[in-house]
């Protein structure tokens, strides 16, 4: 019964985990081989299997949710990963030796096709790692007694981790000493290190040692004060009402002891500020992630010269589904065509104009450009955006960098990103539901 | 500044215009407005007038150059055709009425149709003409243009005597030799005969204006409206076309060149126009082929929008009359914008201005 539960329990954790993940061509050797289990079963087991697995208790569905995967699992998982990446590579006709996760990812779209828009739900094969979380494995022995010296304090790795690099500064600080007794200590410069990186935020750090970390006053929230939002912590602190009732009270400055993340970030800063040998410098780098630098940068289009010698710069624009195209003459008295037709014509509607009117009237170049514009797609107003924003990036390339950074900055180069949003079924629209009715 | 003082001086009268008057305004006194322009006038004006307590035209170039013309017309070749054109909002029916009041300051007759669309659409009640069998009357309209027609012309209508019999019905009749203002008031009070006195009165006028009694302006706004197509449908479902109308048909008779001793003035309009498309502005289009060849040797006058003196001069106006309460409107900067957004339509500017 007891073989049977389990081979019952792996037959629907495959059956659950293959809706979060595809292994693709295990998937053929594995049915056999589960296809084989079931075959050699007698027919009213079999049936058992099917009755166990079909109709959960709730005894058992909440043992499924608080699942904990053993470590030979994980291992084994790692394993049927590694060998259907393989198999993988064969089926694409690519070297196994040399198959990575994006070429991973590649063959899976290209092999399970979805036209779902949330990219979550759509199939994946990623290494077990990134899909089933990590949990600690067990920390006491068979008669009780834990692995680790401080276990007692609730949270073993955090404190481990600050007691190692407490260790580690205590270390560096002697050393400085002897070097500064031997007459040896010579100030460096090493900030080029960690330009374009960041510290580790709390939760990456939460993550990275499977433990929850306080970055609040427990004692504030015993005391059922209405806290504001994470990032106002401290100024709520300031501003919160004491009831007179109670006797405690409540010093602002001696809570920042009890912020471990704060903690913890200001012990490495310390270990920064001395001199580290390369092994500090790789636990420091541990701890740090790079941050992208969105380039601010504008394409700037080059301005071209037509027959008459005229200056003239062409870009495009595009909003919801407008796409216009503009050229914009250096010198001009002000007309504007869109698709040939004046553009009083093409659009009569004042707040178009406007629209239009935007970029030169922030330039202060109202009446100095001639454009020509084609826009096609989209309604009136998109097609004003479009167009609005065509001429907005093709006056870049007349107009100094500074003014660029001030139309960027205003949200004229910016693509509007906002697009009609879908209809939800059982819904009337996209927020509309379908009337109320009682009965 | 020059356009400061282009109010003052140029209360002038309108005779004496002449090209370096161009892109001033003059004021109309309010009593003649009442008399010569009772319809006619853009109902935005009417409002600009009431609130402004004061009629000011602009004089521009397409009126400058009709007035020339007009005043070099020889009354003994038949009448020539004017006709204005352009994009919508430009100052067509104003340019019209400029032409009317100076007109009607040369002591000529008017004959002012105010709107040829209203003829052609959303008429309450069609009777089967009386005169004529397969035409159809229009009473309503019929008696409100008469009593118009009666506040203009006042003073002719004791002049003027017909030259033939009507009979209206077996009871009533207008001897021959009686006066045309009589005619008129048989169909005022008469509804039911309004669009045969209509017919009479244009009849009459065109036989006698030949014989250089007096000088007769036929000016028609929306003409195009007289070759198109009708929204009337009779009873049974079946649509009506122009021809028969008998307003129109009168009307058609009057706008063709056959007689002399006057001028013919027409407007196109695409605004009230049924079935034409919004961008359509050129004589071929609004006209089509058959209006095309019936008004065939006219002269057309292009109505376009402002030039920048113009338009300078508006907003002068508008900044003189207190019109324009945003700061930023005396400034260079909030001219340019205006001029960006209405692109010196005369029509788009006064409405982006009735918001400031």
């Amino acid at each position: 019964m007891a073989a049977s539960c389990v081979r019952s329990r792996a037959a629907l954790s495959y059956r659950l985990f293959l809706g979060g993940r595809i292994n693709v061509a295990c998937s053929p050797v594995l049915w056999k081989a589960a296809a084989a289990e079931l075959q050699t079963v007698s027919g009213s087991q079999i049936l058992r299997l099917r009755h166990t697995t079909v109709v959960t208790t709730k005894k058992n569905l909440a043992a499924l949710r608080r699942e904990t995967y053993t470590v030979d699992f994980i291992k084994k998982q790692i394993e049927e990963f590694n060998l259907g990446k393989r198999h993988l590579a064969n089926m694409m006709g690519e070297d196994p030796e040399t198959f990575t996760q994006e070429d991973i990812d590649r063959a899976i779209a290209y092999l399970f096709p979805s036209g779902l828009f949330e990219k979550r739900a759509r199939p994946i094969m990623k290494h077990p790692e990134q899909i089933f979380p990590k949990q600690k494995a067990t920390q006491w022995g068979e008669d009780g007694r834990p692995f680790h010296f401080l276990f007692y304090t609730g949270k073993q790795s955090y404190y481990s981790l600050m007691h190692d690099a407490y260790g580690k500064l205590l270390n560096l600080e002697k050393h400085k000493n002897e070097l500064q007794a031997k007459g040896l200590f010579s100030e460096e410069a090493k900030t080029k290190d960690l330009i374009g990186s960041r510290w580790l935020i709390k939760e990456e750090l939460e993550e990275m040692l499977v433990e929850k970390l306080s970055d609040q006053d427990k004692r504030l929230r015993a005391l059922k004060i209405h806290r504001t939002s994470a990032a106002s912590t401290q100024f709520s602190k300031s501003s919160m009402k004491v009831p007179k009732c109670h006797p405690v009270k409540i010093h602002q400055e001696k809570q920042h002891w009890k912020d471990q993340y704060a903690q913890f970030i200001r012990l490495l800063e310390r270990l920064l500020t001395l001199q580290c040998g390369a092994t500090e410098k790789e636990f420091l780098q541990s701890f740090r992630r790079s941050v992208t630098i969105q380039s601010k940068k504008q394409l700037i289009e080059p301005v071209q010269y037509d027959e008459q010698g005229m200056a003239f710069s062409t870009s495009e624009g595009k909003r919801k589904s407008a796409k216009a195209e503009a050229v914009v003459y250096e010198h001009g008295s002000g007309r504007i065509k869109v698709n040939g037709i004046d553009y009083l014509l093409y659009f009569p509607v004042t707040q178009d104009r406007e629209q239009l009117m935007f970029p030169f009237h922030f330039l202060d170049r109202l009446g100095k450009h001639d454009v020509t514009c084609t826009v096609s797609g989209g309604g009136r107003s998109a097609q004003a955006g479009a167009i609005r924003l065509a001429m907005a990036r093709a006056l870049c390339s007349f107009v100094t960098e500074e003014e660029v950074e001030w139309m960027r900055q205003a949200g004229l180069l910016t693509v509007d990103p906002r697009i009609r949003e879908r209809k939800k079924p059982g819904q009337e629209g996209a927020r509309r539901k379908f009337t109320w009715k009682k009965r | 500044m020059l356009k400061r003082m282009t109010r003052l001086i140029s209360r002038v009268h309108k005779a004496k215009h002449e090209e370096q008057h161009e892109g001033q305004h003059y004021s109309l006194p309010l009593q003649d407005v009442k008399t010569v322009l009772p319809h006619g006038l853009p109902p935005r004006f009417v409002m600009q007038m009431k609130t402004f307590n004061e009629a000011c035209l602009m004089v521009r170039k397409p009126a400058l150059e009709l007035l020339h013309h007009l005043k070099n017309t020889n009354f003994d070749h038949p009448a020539v055709r004017y006709v204005l054109y352009g994009e919508k909002g430009t100052g067509k029916t104003l340019s019209l009425c400029h032409i009317i009041h100076f007109c009607a300051k040369q002591d000529w007759l008017i004959l002012h149709i105010p709107d040829g669309h209203l003829w052609v659409k959303n008429c309450q009640d069609l009777l089967q003409s009386t005169y004529n069998k397969q035409r159809f009357d229009q009473p309503l309209e019929a008696s409100v243009w008469l009593k118009n027609f009666k506040t203009v012309n006042e003073r002719f209508l004791s002049q003027i005597k017909t030259q033939e019999k009507y009979v209206w019905n077996k009871r009533e009749s207008t001897e021959k030799g009686s006066l045309l203002g009589e005619v008129i008031e048989q169909g005022i009070t008469r509804v039911r005969n309004a669009t045969d006195a209509v017919g009479i009165v244009l009849k009459e006028l065109k036989r006698q204006s030949s014989l250089g009694i007096f000088h007769l302006l036929v000016a028609v706004d929306g003409v195009n409206a007289l070759w198109g197509r009708t929204t009337l449908e009779r009873e049974d479902k079946s649509p009506i076309a122009p021809e028969e109308l008998a307003l129109i048909y009168n009307l058609r008779k009057m706008v063709k060149n056959d007689w002399s001793g006057g001028a013919i003035v027409l407007t196109l309009s695409q605004t009230g126009s049924l079935f034409k498309p919004r961008k359509a502005f050129l004589p071929q289009e609004l006209l089509g082929k058959e209006g095309f060849d019936a008004l065939d040797p006219f002269i057309p006058i292009l109505v376009s929008n402002y030039n920048p003196k113009e338009f300078e001069s508006c907003i002068q106006y508008y900044l003189e009359n207190n019109w324009l309460q945003h700061e930023k409107a005396y400034t260079e900067e909030g001219k340019k914008e205006l001029l960006f957004l209405s692109n010196a339509n005369p029509g788009q500017l006064e409405r982006l201005c009735a918001y400031l």
